[in-house]
């Protein structure tokens, strides 16, 4: 029991990570077809803001040593504010660039804030201790879970739930939906694009700080390689989830969390080193079951 | 609105092709107008162009006396004409009532007098039971009335129907014309009914256009159209179409 316990925690923590991963990118995919190849960067972006630029080995930190009342809101501001620049000053001029375009430009911004961090801070991974009491454990049921484990669920359920929230009941969130199934047709009802494309960029860039926040926590390093393996399961995660799809990205965000975390465990001993081979065939046996994805949504069936 | 919905002298080319030649016509307020046509006729591009989804290549639209040939759909939606299409083209992920907040919002509402028009509109309609339902889940006819509700938020002056009978049985085409005739005498809204229904077009429509191959080739009330040897000739060309052909023979 205790044991089933503890690999339910593992998996839904790291399902939790890959599904705002997910959540982040399908949002602007939504709402502009595009896969933001630059949101693993955001996201060491986000890690290394907490520092004070230097190429020294230790880090020094800066904007981390606010208390986390006030460090959370200022990280998370940190991350919109970069995604929603990133839409003014490149994505928003190639508003109607074909989808290979925005996607090799979004490549080519993640390279730009990749050699901006190796700049500014060097290609060594820093030790940082951030809310370092967070992975002392706690006893659920006679399982002994790290807090942070606990705490990164929480949160995770609390923004699903928010964002479930303002889709659905705000005037911000309906017109953002209606945009991310049939945008020409949004627009010629009047609803306001770049508002609402804004809007997408600076919610993905806000979980990309969250996630940000939870891996400098979790791992107690900052390195500017950190984003990329979250960025590419959360990538995967949208496509098997069914690109456009919302709920689609977060649950498959936690299938492949738990199937991770599943294999770490019941993999043979030997074999475990190429788990990731395992997780990989078990999203192509998904995509060749479901091509358009678990849960395609209705709008795309007519697209295609 | 007392003035007609004009087209003059539209033309409309695609790449060196001409899908419309040198088309007038008014769609005149409070009334019921027919625009009819073989497959490829060029109906729909004349709706787009009506209102707002393509410019003429040359020629303009008036609206209120005023020429809006270069206007956005959306600045047209805004001036009152309104459409449907044929696919319903709804947002298919979101709740029937969602789909009309968000016209209501676009057309400057908050979302809280969208919520309360829209829930009126449906009541009008009579279909405020499908509100909470998803949009892609309701079957085809329902589709196009909620369509033709979400066209009718904010009472346009005119409405372009494209083909709201499609795919709808005898009864279900009668209440559509019913509906349709509310539209005229309870909004006083002008509307253009787009339909290869012939029976439902002769039957409710003051004024009927016929278009062929891009060109206007015939208009008038239904006596004429029914007797019209340029009409006839029009859908005897063509293949298919025996329903239309039935109709008027």
């Amino acid at each position: 029991m205790t044991a089933v316990l503890q690999i339910l925690f593992d998996a839904l923590s790291v399902g939790s990570i890959y599904a705002l991963g997910a959540l982040g990118i399908a949002l602007i995919f939504g709402v502009m077809r595009l896969v933001n190849f630059a949101h693993g960067d955001y996201i060491a972006f986000c890690v290394f803001a907490m520092l004070w630029p230097s190429l020294d080995v230790v880090a020094i930190v800066f904007i981390g040593n606010l208390p986390w009342f006030l460090l959370i809101p200022v990280i998370l501001g940190i991350g919109a504010g970069l995604s929603i620049i990133s839409e003014i000053l490149v994505f928003r001029r190639l508003r109607d660039a074909n989808p290979a375009t925005m996607m090799i430009t979004s490549f080519a911004l993640g390279f730009v804030i990749h050699n901006v961090l190796l700049m500014f801070y060097s290609s060594r991974p820093k030790a940082i201790n951030l809310w370092s009491n967070l992975s002392l454990p706690v006893e659920i049921m006679g399982a002994r879970i790290p807090l942070l484990q606990v705490i990164t669920i929480v949160m995770t359920i609390v923004i699903l739930l928010a964002l479930v929230t303002f889709l659905r009941r705000t005037q911000f969130g309906v017109e953002m939906r209606a945009a991310a199934e049939d945008f020409t047709m949004a627009r010629m009802l009047g609803v306001k694009a770049n508002r609402v494309i804004m809007a997408a960029f600076g919610v993905s860039g806000a979980l990309a700080s969250c996630i940000a926040l939870i891996l400098a926590t979790q791992t107690g390093v900052a390195d500017i390689n950190m984003g990329l393996p979250v960025m590419l399961v959360a990538f995967v995660a949208t496509v098997i989830g069914g690109l456009g799809s919302l709920h689609g990205a977060v649950i498959a965000g936690f299938l492949i969390g738990g199937v991770s975390v599943l294999l770490q465990v019941f993999l043979p001993l030997e074999a475990r080193p190429f788990r990731d081979a395992f997780v990989y065939s078990a999203v192509i046996a998904s995509l060749l079951w479901r091509p358009q994805g678990l849960f395609a949504p209705k709008s795309s069936k007519e697209r295609v | 609105m007392t003035q007609p919905l004009q087209a003059k002298q539209v033309s409309v080319s695609f790449d060196g092709l001409r899908a419309l030649s040198d088309v007038t016509l008014d769609i005149p307020p409070a009334r019921v107008s027919g625009l009819i046509g073989p497959n490829g006729a060029g109906k729909t591009t004349l709706v787009n162009v009506l209102t707002g989804f393509q410019s003429p290549t040359t020629g303009s639209v008036v609206c209120d006396g005023r020429d809006v040939s270069g206007l956005s759909a959306h600045k047209l939606r805004r001036l009152g004409v309104a459409r449907t299409f044929q696919g319903g083209r709804l947002f298919k992920d979101l709740s029937v009532l969602d789909n009309l907040e968000v016209t209501g919002v676009g057309l400057g509402l908050t979302r809280r007098e969208a919520a309360s028009r829209a829930v009126d509109m449906l009541d009008w309609v009579g279909i405020s039971h499908l509100m909470t339902d998803i949009a892609g889940s309701l079957p085809y006819t329902d589709e196009r009335r909620v369509g033709i509700a979400r066209a009718l938020m904010m009472a346009p002056s005119f409405v372009l129907l494209d083909e709201p009978a499609a795919g709808m049985s005898a009864h279900e085409a009668d209440d559509l014309a019913d509906l349709i005739a509310r539209i005229v005498k309870d909004m006083k809204c002008g509307v253009l009914l787009i339909e290869h229904n012939i029976s439902l077009v002769l039957k409710i429509c003051e004024h009927i256009h016929v278009l062929d191959s891009g060109e206007l080739i015939d208009e008038g009330d239904p006596a004429h159209i029914k007797t019209s040897e340029k009409v006839l000739h029009a859908y005897m060309g063509t293949q298919g179409d025996v329903d239309m052909q039935g109709a008027i023979l």
